[in-house]
């Protein structure tokens, strides 16, 4: 409860500090509106912003799941195999120096204006995290709990099933924790580069046109719901802790 | 399952290039306890561990063998001074966690009743973090009897349990492994001359026997020559000779 009046309190005077810079300004409203417009805006495009943040929102959850997989199947057979984790992982850093948004034309240009390019995006932005920490829980099993298994005659599969991935569960949630948050920037850029739906479409289209108030209602429409993702996935790391 | 081998070991263990300990020549005698005393960072986890055939820092130069002839390593269960039971299992998963790990089926009926047997039947569902100490080291008991194995290697086992918990844990270990081999790995020697049937202190230069008193164990720790027996163990100890 504390928390939530701190939240509360802390939107409510940045809304203040925000209201007064455009009251000691006066800019245009083409350039800052004010909290009040965009929130008029918002009420009344409402239906609008609810089908693209739909859209942006399926494009979001798709590549959470899609990349959480494959970053999770990476991560264990990069900690099965010593020889493949010395193979792979410089490659991974290395997909990591190239700036995901410099290939979003790419994408776009190889999986259509559709919602696939914002998948592959948002996918391409989580699976290093995910991958990176699932690994790293694999690999930092006490050796005393391994010499057991290995002393009780574990085989390699049940030893990864019955102690590696449980142990490893609670660095995946703070992998997913990463991922809620990365995710929404890849499908965002994707939709930046070529769309004709998504809350990222809207932005642009409503910054085209100089309505400013529709594109802050648009980004605070997507940070709420980065928000709301991020919430649902600390829960659901809360419960992989306790398993 | 087969019977209580005795192990002979013998060899010498190099960390870095240097000697840590041996050469040693050790035979630890079939069903009985012998206990491993010595000074810390001398080697005594090191020794059961070559005998576990698990991974080491070092280089072992030589050879341990089981009198029947067969292989040590896969007849060994190991009890560590840490309970290492996994904390998103129930205590009675823990106490399968080896018949799972082999992917066989457990036989839960047999775990439940090991579970009794060592006190914790109605502690059998709850998280290893519901426990106690003296509990949690139970349960890591059961678990490792639940194994069967022939050999037991017990690396202080009972060491960050206070001293009544201590005495339990010696007695129920001592009837529940009883016709098993046993290597205890110790500090303290009260414990040593209570339970073992021989005594090894182990030093840089080799493993030396000490002699124990004639009762059998488990010894009254009250009694005039146990007591005479851990006193002189402890000067022996202390003298560092």
């Amino acid at each position: 409860m504390t928390r939530i009046r701190y939240v509360l309190g802390a939107s409510l005077f940045g809304l203040l500090l925000w209201q007064m810079v455009v009251w000691i300004t006066g800019v245009p409203s083409f350039i800052l509106p004010s909290p009040w417009r965009v929130a008029q805006a918002g009420v009344l495009n409402r239906a609008l912003l609810g089908h693209h943040a739909l859209v942006t929102a399926s494009e979001v959850v798709l590549g959470l799941c899609i990349g959480t997989v494959l970053g999770a199947v990476t991560g264990i057979q990069l900690a099965q195999s010593a020889r493949l984790h010395r193979l792979v992982m410089p490659l991974l850093v290395f997909t990591q120096a190239v700036p995901v948004f410099a290939l979003a034309p790419i994408l776009t240009l190889w999986f259509g204006y559709g919602i696939a390019s914002k998948v592959v995006m948002a996918v391409l932005i989580i699976y290093f995290p995910v991958t990176s920490a699932f690994y790293d829980g694999l690999t930092r099993v006490p050796a005393d709990i391994l010499d057991m298994a290995k002393t009780m005659g574990g085989t390699k599969r049940h030893i990864m099933r019955g102690i590696k991935i449980p142990h490893a569960l609670p660095s995946l949630g703070t992998g997913l924790k990463l991922a809620a948050v990365y995710a929404p920037i890849g499908a965002v850029i994707g939709e930046w580069v070529g769309a004709s739906k998504g809350l990222g479409y809207l932005m642009l289209l409503a910054n085209g046109r100089a309505k400013t108030d529709l594109m802050f209602a648009s980004l605070f429409t997507l940070a709420i719901m980065t928000l709301l993702l991020h919430l649902a996935v600390t829960k659901a790391s809360a419960c992989l802790h306790r398993t | 399952m087969s019977l209580a081998p005795a192990i002979q070991l013998h060899g010498a263990y190099d960390l870095n290039e240097q000697r840590l300990f041996g050469p040693v020549d050790i035979t630890v005698p079939a069903g009985q306890w012998s206990c491993l005393l010595g000074r810390s960072g001398v080697g005594k986890s090191t020794l059961l561990r070559v005998i576990a055939d698990l991974p080491c820092a070092g280089d072992f130069d030589g050879q341990v063998t089981a009198c029947d002839g067969e292989s040590v390593s896969g007849r060994v269960s190991f009890m560590a001074q840490s309970d290492l039971l996994l904390p998103w299992l129930s205590v009675l998963d823990n106490t399968v966690i080896g018949a799972r790990l082999r992917g066989e089926r457990p036989d839960m009926q047999k775990a439940q009743n090991l579970l009794a047997r060592v006190g914790l039947g109605d502690h059998m569902h709850q998280r290893p973090s519901a426990l106690s100490g003296g509990m949690r080291q139970r349960a890591a008991l059961a678990r490792t009897l639940m194994e069967d194995r022939p050999i037991a290697l017990l690396d202080e086992p009972f060491s960050a349990l206070d001293a009544s918990t201590r005495a339990d844990m010696q007695e129920l270990a001592a009837e529940c492994l009883v016709g098993k081999t046993v290597v205890l790995v110790t500090h303290d020697p009260a414990e040593a001359v209570r339970l073992a049937h021989q005594i090894i202190v182990l030093t840089r230069d080799g493993g030396r026997s000490w002699p124990v008193p004639k009762s059998c164990p488990v010894r009254d720790q009250y009694a005039e020559d146990t007591i005479q027996c851990q006193i002189e163990l402890l000067a022996h100890l202390r003298s560092g000779t």
